[in-house]
């Protein structure tokens, strides 16, 4: 780090690297974008799912579980439970079926009070997640 | 202390420490939740203490990032602070709009929080890490853009140096960033996709800017080498991090439902991205031993060179060991990823904040460095800390690693919830190792306070 090699050639590849490397994942997230539609199967989203990606999210779901391997590690895989469960009648059970004043000594998930038609937008979005082509995630359906 | 405004930077440093505090608290509950399933239950749900914690070490980060370039700034510049009302404006600002927001948490269930606070305007709530409230998003930004103007007027006017530059790049870039997380398109995998922009490109770009420039700042006046050499350094280091990081963001996008060419571009760039972590660490040893002065603060040289370790260790060593696909096909989302997350926010960003810290609060009280007393109990601090997290990271690595076996790939894979009780074992030794972490902090704040024959007067 001495000799010929000067601070100002230091400071031209860090504005020249950055920039290119930039560039370069610009271009990689524009082609990404084309071919997601394929994958993330945008063209089913219904006002219901989107609603049941509202209540996943002002419900902070994810501050407990993870969805496609992202959020906390302290509850089960979201992303395939409709699977996992046994469809959406399965999940919207599971749901209801808290107790208010959580399991003695375990882990226990809230009693959110959803309306029938709250938790059916639930299971129609994680339905929907379930679908998406995630590269065979997770390794089984354990999640 | 060469300028007089540098001093607002003691306010944004008390606040960090009191907010570290508080996150270290809400990560000890969560640690026993983790073991005792229903503490607190149905009062603080995990997933209200998870937000508490997480949020509390972004903005006690942030508070010392500010701090840090407010105490930075004039003296690279060799001119006071632009303006010292508006950055103790700002500060009380920012104070009040994080603790109403904590209290927010604590206070009403987080849909009902959602309702009051504008997420039916702009739905950008309830995603990890991206949990405030729209209108604190709102407050964060204005004032962001109020210290960038702050510090940008006040480089403008001085000096230029390298290390201003390379901490006012990385600065405007964490402002920028944050401007992805009121994006949450109804699609999932764009949402995630950006959510990214956000929580990669601050960790593992921009941030590592603001890390380099404070631990550079540091070095060169604890060592007393030659700026232009330390500066090079600094370009080189950041030139790799940039290089790395920016395409290293694909290793988020395995298992998204992004295609699988991220599989090889996430792969081979992150695997790379070790390297600007183990040059920093080269960087402060070889400094230190470079050095043209025996600077009276030993505490803060510690702190430099236990950054530049630990930063290597949790994001460059616990990084590079779930980064390339095919592992993380197994270990995304598990213990390992928290493993990780921990020793790396540590080792790099709240180590680098208590650096500078360290550095900086004597010489704003008056002195060149605290007293031989204060400084062991800091020292002891700084051990109690660092090798508790360490041990809080090799448990989780344990307990990550079990739970992949049984859960992902074992012929018999077992439900989530079995393989949570059989590895509790790991769980219980964390929380106790979380406690030495808190009396290493009690000590911390405690050395604050020892006074013991002082040292010289700063120059
Ligand atoms: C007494 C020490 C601590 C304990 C017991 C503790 C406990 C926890 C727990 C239980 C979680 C949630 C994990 C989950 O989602 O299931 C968590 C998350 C987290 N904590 Fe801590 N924590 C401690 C200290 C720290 C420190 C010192 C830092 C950083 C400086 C930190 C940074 C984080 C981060 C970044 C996450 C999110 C991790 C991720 O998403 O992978 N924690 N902590
Ligand atoms: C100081 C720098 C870094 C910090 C603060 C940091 C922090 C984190 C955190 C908090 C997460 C969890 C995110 C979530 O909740 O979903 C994470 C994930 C991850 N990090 Fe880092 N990281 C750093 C550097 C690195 C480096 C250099 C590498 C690679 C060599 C790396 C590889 C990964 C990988 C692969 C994941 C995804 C884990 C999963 O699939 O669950 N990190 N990091
Ligand atoms: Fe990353």
């Amino acid at each position: 780090m001495s000799g010929a090699f000067t601070k100002s050639m230091a400071r031209n590849i860090f504005y020249g690297g950055t920039v290119f490397f930039f560039l370069l994942f610009l271009a990689l997230s524009f082609d990404t974008h084309q071919a997601l539609p394929k994958r993330d199967h945008r063209a089913e989203i219904t006002p219901q799912i989107a609603h049941g990606k509202k209540l996943v999210e002002v419900n902070n779901c994810i501050g407990c579980h993870t969805l496609m391997g992202e959020g906390a590690y302290f509850a089960p895989e979201l992303g395939n439970a409709i699977a996992r469960l046994g469809g959406r009648e399965g999940i919207k059970g599971f749901i209801k079926s808290r107790p208010a004043e959580g399991i003695p000594g375990r882990r226990s998930m809230p009693q959110f009070n959803f309306s029938d038609d709250d938790l059916e937008a639930i299971a129609a979005y994680l339905e929907h997640v379930n679908k998406i082509d995630d590269a065979n995630w997770p390794p089984n359906i354990q999640g | 202390m060469p300028f007089q405004s540098q001093g607002v930077a003691k306010y944004y440093f008390m606040a960090a420490i009191a907010l570290f505090a508080g996150q270290i608290l809400f990560g000890l509950i969560m640690g026993l939740q983790y073991v005792w399933g229903d503490f607190l239950f149905p009062a603080i749900p995990f997933n209200v203490a998870r937000m508490v914690h997480t949020n509390l070490l972004i903005v006690w980060l942030l508070f010392g990032f500010m701090g840090g370039a407010y105490y930075l700034i004039p003296e690279e510049s060799e001119t006071e602070l632009y303006s010292t009302k508006l950055a103790m404006l700002l500060f009380w600002v920012f104070l009040i709009a994080g603790a109403l927001t904590i209290v927010g948490y604590l206070a009403v269930p987080y849909a009902t929080l959602a309702k009051y606070t504008g997420n039916d305007l702009l739905e950008t709530m309830g995603r990890e890490f991206l949990e405030q409230p729209l209108i604190t998003k709102v407050g964060i930004v204005i004032v962001a853009l109020g210290f960038l103007f702050n510090i940008t007027m006040t480089v403008l006017k001085g000096r230029k140096t390298a290390i201003s530059t390379v901490l006012l790049l990385g600065l405007w870039g964490l402002a920028v960033f944050f401007l992805f997380s009121f994006y949450n398109p109804v699609n999932v995998v764009e949402d995630k996709f950006f959510w990214w922009w956000t929580v990669h490109l601050w960790v593992e770009g921009v941030w590592e800017l603001i890390l380099g420039a404070l631990l550079a700042f540091v070095l060169i006046k604890v060592t007393g080498v030659d700026r232009e050499v330390i500066e090079k350094w600094l370009y080189v280091i950041i030139t790799l991090t940039l290089v790395t990081g920016v395409i290293g963001t694909g290793h988020h996008y395995f298992w998204i439902g992004t295609p699988e060419y991220w599989q090889w571009w996430g792969s081979i760039f992150s695997a790379l991205e070790p390297i600007p972590f183990f040059a920093m660490t080269v960087f402060a040893f070889n400094m230190v031993n470079r050095r043209r002065r025996e600077h009276p603060n030993r505490a803060a040289t510690l702190w430099a060179l236990g950054t530049g370790v630990m930063a290597f260790l949790g994001a460059g060593v616990w990084g590079f060991l779930h980064t390339l696909a095919p592992v993380n096909y197994y270990t995304h989302g598990t213990q390992i990823t928290a493993a990780h997350g921990h020793m790396a926010f540590y080792g790099a960003y709240a180590m680098v904040v208590l650096c500078m810290i360290s550095y900086a609060m004597p010489i704003m009280r008056g002195r060149a460095a605290n007293s031989n007393k204060a400084q062991v109990l800091e020292m002891w601090s700084f051990w109690l800390m660092t090798i508790a997290m360490v041990f809080i990271t090799l448990f989780l690595t344990a307990a990550g690693i079990l739970q992949v076996w049984l859960q992902r790939v074992s012929d018999t894979p077992l439900p989530f919830m079995v393989v949570q009780d059989k590895i509790s074992l790991f769980y219980w030794m964390r929380e106790w190792t979380g406690v030495v972490f808190l009396i290493g902090l009690v000590l911390y704040i405690l050395s604050f306070f020892v006074k013991g024959e002082e040292q010289a007067k700063a120059a």
